[in-house]
């Protein structure tokens, strides 16, 4: 197989996906009680209306919907419609969905991509400390370290920082609401990032510590495969210094596969946004979607999940393509 | 002539090898402990006796309060005996008077805002936390087994099929998606284990596959096959026990996952319905308390954050005793 064969495959292989991702929103829209019609009227202003007036109405919204029609020429209409990008309106404010997640996504992109940035500078060298000095005591305590961020809830933590750090009855040192002081609109622009930084501090803590664990034991063991490969032993039997080997002839090769999990990362750290956007009060897609799913605001919620969902799918397919591509020992049967 | 070390099971084998390392012993006791806590919730905390003595007849209150046994009236008058659980408050017994209080000789957890016994919730919640991260796995655990299997020993259209199905769930943001569908039903924990339990089966799915097509290739399957056994059976009773092993490894994991999404849906407010408690709704309470009622932030996060760690600590000690090449 080429690499021409292998990239029109995966391209493909897309389609399927994208109707499975369509198809499981599509099913949670059939789970929501009362059927769309009757609740997008009762969160307009005709409720007061006569019971006949209503069904009327009801029966005229149906068909508006679509909702007259069998269950898959439904889904037909419904697929149709998300691959225009046509979320509908939001039943909370009658403005367009997708614009209002376009307001909401660049905070919590900026969130993520610091944090995964940060998850990735940390984890790798404690990968790698961990590897070099297999079974060392640094090597143990650091695991015992990672295992037990790991094993800490966010919200929690999240929760605990907001008490300590946040101005409760012990130290008063970050905001913990928003992402911005108020009255910092006049203000010049460094303070106003720095300020928006200081914002940042806690969420971005608790979006990052949980990650070290998994990234930095796939770095060691990642690294620990590779020192076992004949072109180290070479290396160090021509006398290279120990540094050296490691650094550049083991490390460069084993962090090619970490770097490539970020798209398996993304459904996670979204997950995440979810609840430290709400407990930090960020208005991101986090918080949006959650308080859409307080409020019953089907569309939003259904556009968020199924619009995170084929993120998710194109940072995969980036992410293998990217290997291949770095790394072309790959073979592209392999991947099966 | 078999020596000694061949003659252990599998099992046994797993078993020595994972009993050397103290911190798996630490966490599979810990995990132990908190299921029999979980089981005797009713007789470690609850206003009712356990047993009582009265008019010459035995009762078990806890069990089945029986009107007719009038044990309040008498106990207190010293006439009939009882024999309370330690912590003499029920999970659910409101008492507003003496709401919110810290930590203290008759309380040792504190109160909440209605004046229940943090420390009776927190224990009849550890049913909740430990039910939901057992049912839920298990049903994963099946899902994911049944479709991987197909998926692995069919190979083919199957494969391809469950292989996309896999990968459409992967994509997914769990927790948005189990909390969309909770959004949608009625708040029960049947509806949360169920959720968990459908979202959370690609993993082991993913991990099956792997299994059964590095398995079905070789020798041992082939001779079943020639003695002329069925599909169901080679898969079954041939190759599933051969790969269960890293399932379970994945499921113990699972288990800590399943408890903190529990516990996060919880402090979402979607958790169990009120007045059930759970460690994840103390904690979601403390959200309005947080300037000064620190017990009801910190005593369930630590519940939570051990019982995680109890697990995880599980599973690597599994890990590590499964496949000690992995080590």
């Amino acid at each position: 197989m080429t690499l021409r064969d292998y990239l029109l495959r995966r391209l493909l292989l897309i389609i399927p996906t994208f109707l499975g991702i369509t198809l499981i929103t599509f099913v949670v829209i059939q789970l929501a009680p009362g059927n769309p019609a009757a609740m997008k009227l009762r969160m307009g202003e005709q409720g007061f209306l006569g019971d006949e007036v209503t069904t009327e109405i009801v029966e005229q919204t149906k068909k508006l919907y679509g909702l007259d029609k069998p269950i898959w020429a439904r889904y037909v209409i419904w697929v149709r419609r998300v691959v225009t990008l046509d979320f509908g309106d939001s039943y909370k404010d009658h403005r367009p969905v997708l614009k209002k997640i376009a307001e909401r996504l660049p905070v919590t992109m900026e969130l993520n991509i610091i944090s995964i940035f940060l998850v990735y500078l940390i984890a790798i060298p404690i990968g790698v400390f961990s590897a070099v000095h297999q079974g060392s005591r640094g090597d143990r305590i650091t695991t015992i370290v990672l295992f037990i961020l790991y094993s800490l809830p966010n919200f929690w933590v999240a929760v605990l920082l907001i008490m300590l750090l946040g101005g409760g009855d012990f130290l008063d040192v970050f905001p913990v609401y928003g992402i911005i002081s108020s009255g910092m609109e006049g203000a010049p622009f460094v303070n106003r990032l720095l300020d928006h930084l200081w914002h940042l501090v806690l969420p971005v803590f608790c979006l990052t510590y949980g990650g070290f664990a998994a990234l930095s034991r796939y770095q060691r063991a990642g690294l620990l495969e590779v020192i076992r490969q004949d072109y180290i032993r070479t290396a160090r039997a021509k006398g290279l210094p120990e540094k050296l080997v490691i650094f550049k002839h083991a490390l460069r090769n084993s962090v090619i596969p970490i770097v490539t999990l970020l798209g398996y990362l993304l459904p996670g750290m979204f997950g995440g946004s979810v609840i430290i956007e709400s407990i930090f009060s960020i208005p991101g897609m986090g918080q949006l979607g959650f308080e859409a799913v307080l409020s019953r605001d089907y569309p939003v919620v259904l556009a968020i999940a199924t619009i995170s969902a084929v993120l998710t799918l194109l940072g995969i397919l980036l992410s293998d393509l990217l290997y291949v591509w770095v790394d072309p020992r790959i073979s592209y049967e392999a991947e099966r | 002539m078999k020596t000694k070390a061949s003659g252990r099971s599998y099992r046994r084998l797993v078993w020595d090898q994972y009993r050397r390392d103290p911190v798996s012993i630490v966490g599979l006791v810990f995990v132990l402990l908190l299921f029999l806590v979980a089981l005797a919730a009713p007789m470690l905390a609850g206003s009712r006796p356990i047993i009582a003595s009265v008019d010459g007849k035995i009762s078990f209150p806890v069990l089945s309060d029986n009107v007719h046994v009038d044990w309040k009236g008498k106990v207190a008058k010293g006439e009939a005996w009882a024999l309370f659980p330690i912590v003499r408050y029920g999970p659910t017994d409101i008492d507003l008077g003496s709401h919110l209080l810290p930590p203290d000789g008759e309380h040792l957890l504190g109160t909440d805002d209605r004046g229940r016994d943090v420390l009776s919730r927190m224990i009849h919640g550890s049913r909740v936390s430990l039910s939901v991260g057992f049912v839920a796995v298990s049903i994963y655990a099946v899902i994911g087994v049944i479709l991987g299997a197909l998926a692995g020993y069919y190979g083919g259209r199957a494969d391809m099929l469950i292989s996309r199905a896999i990968e459409v769930m992967m994509c997914f943001p769990t927790f948005f998606l189990i909390l969309t569908v909770l959004a949608f039903l009625p708040p029960s924990i049947y509806n949360i284990m169920v959720i968990i339990g459908l979202t959370g089966w690609p993993g082991v799915a993913r991990l099956v596959r792997g299994e059964f097509l590095k398995q079905r290739k070789m020798d041992y399957v082939t001779a079943a096959r020639a003695l002329g056994a069925s599909d169901t059976r080679i898969i079954f009773y041939h190759i599933l026990p051969n790969s269960l092993a890293p399932v379970l490894v994945s499921a113990t994991f699972g288990v800590a996952g399943a408890i903190l999404v529990e516990s996060s849906l919880s402090y979402l407010g979607f958790g169990v319905p009120p007045p059930t408690p759970s460690w994840g709704e103390i904690l979601s309470q403390s959200k309005h308390y947080i300037d000064f009622a620190w017990w009801l932030t910190v005593f369930p996060g630590v519940a939570i954050f051990l019982t995680v760690t109890a697990y995880n600590l599980v599973g690597e000690g599994l890990r590590d005793a499964v496949d000690p090449r992995l080590k």
